[in-house]
């Protein structure tokens, strides 16, 4: 052969390809054509070994359905417990010697606070009263020989100052007041509530992020199985000049279905647990004469679910054609 | 087409299956390979179809080196090189169609596309009417025919057979052969391992004899056709 110059035959070969090469569109949409084949050349493939797939799918679907049920379990509690801010109220029993008149002007004073909602005011006589219907001591009571109780302040803190800190100065403050005797602030078990609800929300975040890496080596697993199982496919297609991203493709798209399926599966296992356990939060709500309602899955859980599952799924397979699909070459 | 100089294999085990070996081949010749078991033919397919590398030596392909090529390239090159194994090598859950069509959707080829040209493949060798049968089903000739279209049905200008009539009665054996011929003669180059030394002498191609990993003779046709 003669010698050519280098760029020569580069430029001679680029303008052949040029001119044998299909255009670009038709490139491109016979690309997604292809893929979307062996999407569903993949979806197929699982179709043939039903029991086999569906079990796996299963398997990835429970461990998907126990952190969502317990998220959306978390989700309801804190749609009950939201309506228990209001919860948070100050008594301020006031010095035995102020009289009714002055706590009638102290409760207006109060009620002027911009941090106040609402003042209840227990006058001398209304705490007695009180105190009589709730302890069923009301006789014992009436052998005294003055009423012993002092008057008292039910201050509700308004909504935009019912965090912690802002309660806690209110009390401050209300303690400053001369006619004041004691100020008690009822809400450390709102506190405790909202502690134990971030621990739980923690607790759901590991246990997700334990059962996404179980689903992923669910997954890497089968697909390293299939892999396997396909030796000899993968080596003939090898041999006629398959890229390593062609051998590749059917594998990835096998888990996307796999992580789909089973997201599939954990959405229809949580709708299920939620609707047998309706009826009895109804009841129960029911009977605490409140109208709660148990939050159904909604279509944004729902869709983020499958996002992830499929993503699970496809980063499975990733990891596991990785590995085992370079090791085989033919010999 | 194919150009050894001085092409040495030794495998990992330290064996030498061929030891210096220097031949060219041009492009539309039609070669058999012959020698005796283990002297070193299927290693030297095995090195033009790139499943193995040279160890010492140059060996070039349409002027590409086979020894410093990147594994990325690898694919596309292959498929410049049909290959037909003595063990036919098919995919035992395809249909016959779909085995023929896989060189063509690895390359990408349109739907339409794929259809005409496994069908003309499958007309050549006589199988149009099993399309839709399994390997299986078919016997150890036509398993070779499905494996011969495979090879052929786009189009490479090389094509390489490693004992294609291994254990197929004379008759069959003859029949493959002529096939062959007819591919030659539309200008591929075609290069046969075998050991059926009869067939060969009948064939009256030129032959290279492999003795030990060492090319032992060169023989050109009777009639003279190329020189040498
Ligand atoms: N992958 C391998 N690893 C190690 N040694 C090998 C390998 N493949 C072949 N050999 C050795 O190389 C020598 C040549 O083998 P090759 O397969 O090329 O012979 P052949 O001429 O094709 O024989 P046959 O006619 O029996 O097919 C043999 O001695 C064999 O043992
Ligand atoms: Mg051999």
């Amino acid at each position: 052969m003669k010698r050519a110059r280098p760029e020569r035959p580069l430029r001679r070969r680029s303008a052949a390809t040029r001119m044998l090469r299909p255009s670009f569109g038709t490139r491109v949409g016979s690309y997604f054509i292809g893929n979307a084949q062996v999407l569903l050349a993949s979806l197929g493939r699982l179709y043939r070994t039903p029991l086999t797939s569906l079990m796996t799918a299963a398997v990835i679907g429970i461990a998907l359905a126990l952190p969502l049920g317990l998220y959306v379990t978390l989700q309801n509690f804190q749609n009950v417990s939201s309506g228990w801010d209001g919860a948070a109220q100050i008594s301020v029993f006031l010095k035995m010697d102020v009289n009714d008149a002055r706590a009638g002007a102290l409760a207006k004073k109060v009620r002027g606070l911009p941090e106040v909602a609402d003042v209840r005011l227990l006058t001398h006589e209304q705490a007695l009263d009180e105190f009589q219907d709730l302890s069923g001591f009301g006789d014992a009571l009436k052998v005294l020989p003055s009423n012993p109780l002092p008057a008292v302040l039910i201050v509700r803190p308004a909504a935009k100052h019912s965090n912690p800190a802002s309660v806690r100065k209110l009390v401050e403050q209300l303690r400053k007041l001369p006619e004041t005797d004691q100020a008690k602030l009822d809400m450390m078990w709102v506190k405790r509530l909202y502690t134990m609800m971030q621990i739980a929300q923690r607790a759901v975040l590991v246990i997700a992020a334990l059962l996404a890496m179980a689903v992923l080596l669910i997954i890497g697993n089968t697909i390293r199985l299939d892999i396997q199982n396909r030796r000899d496919e993968i080596i003939i297609t090898k041999l006629i000049g398959a890229t390593n991203s062609f051998i590749r493709r059917p594998f990835l798209y096998s888990g996307l279905w796999y992580g789909l399926l089973g997201g599939v599966i954990g959405w229809l296992l949580v709708a299920i647990a939620l609707s047998l356990v309706d009826a009895p939060v109804r009841r129960l709500a029911g009977l605490y004469g409140s109208n709660f309602v148990l939050n159904s899955l909604d279509a944004q859980t729902v869709l983020g679910l499958l996002l992830f599952s499929t993503l699970l799924g496809l980063a499975g397979s990733w990891l596991a054609v990785g590995r085992h699909l370079s090791a085989i070459e033919p010999t | 087409m194919i150009r050894f100089n001085n092409v040495s294999k030794r495998y990992p085990e330290g064996f030498e299956a061929l030891s210096g070996v220097t031949l060219h081949i041009e492009p539309g010749e039609m070669v058999f390979l012959t020698g005796h078991s283990g002297a070193g033919k299927s290693t030297l397919l095995k090195l033009i179809s790139l499943i193995e590398r040279p160890s010492r030596g140059q060996a070039l392909i349409d002027n590409v080196n086979l020894a410093t090529v990147r594994s990325g390239r690898i694919p596309y090159l292959r498929r410049r090189v049909g290959v037909i194994f003595q063990d036919h090598r098919l995919l035992r859950d395809r249909t016959v169609f779909d085995n023929v069509a896989l060189p063509l959707v690895i390359a990408g080829y349109r739907h339409q596309e794929i259809g005409r040209r496994v069908r003309a493949a499958l007309d050549k060798v006589n199988l149009l009417n099993k399309e839709r049968q399994f390997p299986i089903t078919l016997s150890g000739g036509e398993q070779q025919r499905v494996g011969i279209a495979r090879a052929v049905v786009n189009k490479p200008p090389l094509v390489l057979a490693d004992e294609p009539t291994g254990n197929l009665d004379p008759e069959l054996s003859r029949e493959i052969m002529l096939l062959f011929e007819q591919f030659n003669q539309v200008g591929v180059t075609i290069l046969i391992a075998s050991h059926d030394l009869d067939l060969i002498s009948r064939m009256n191609h030129r032959t290279l004899t492999l003795k030990q990993g060492r090319l032992l003779a060169d023989q050109r046709p009777l009639p003279a056709g190329t020189s040498a």
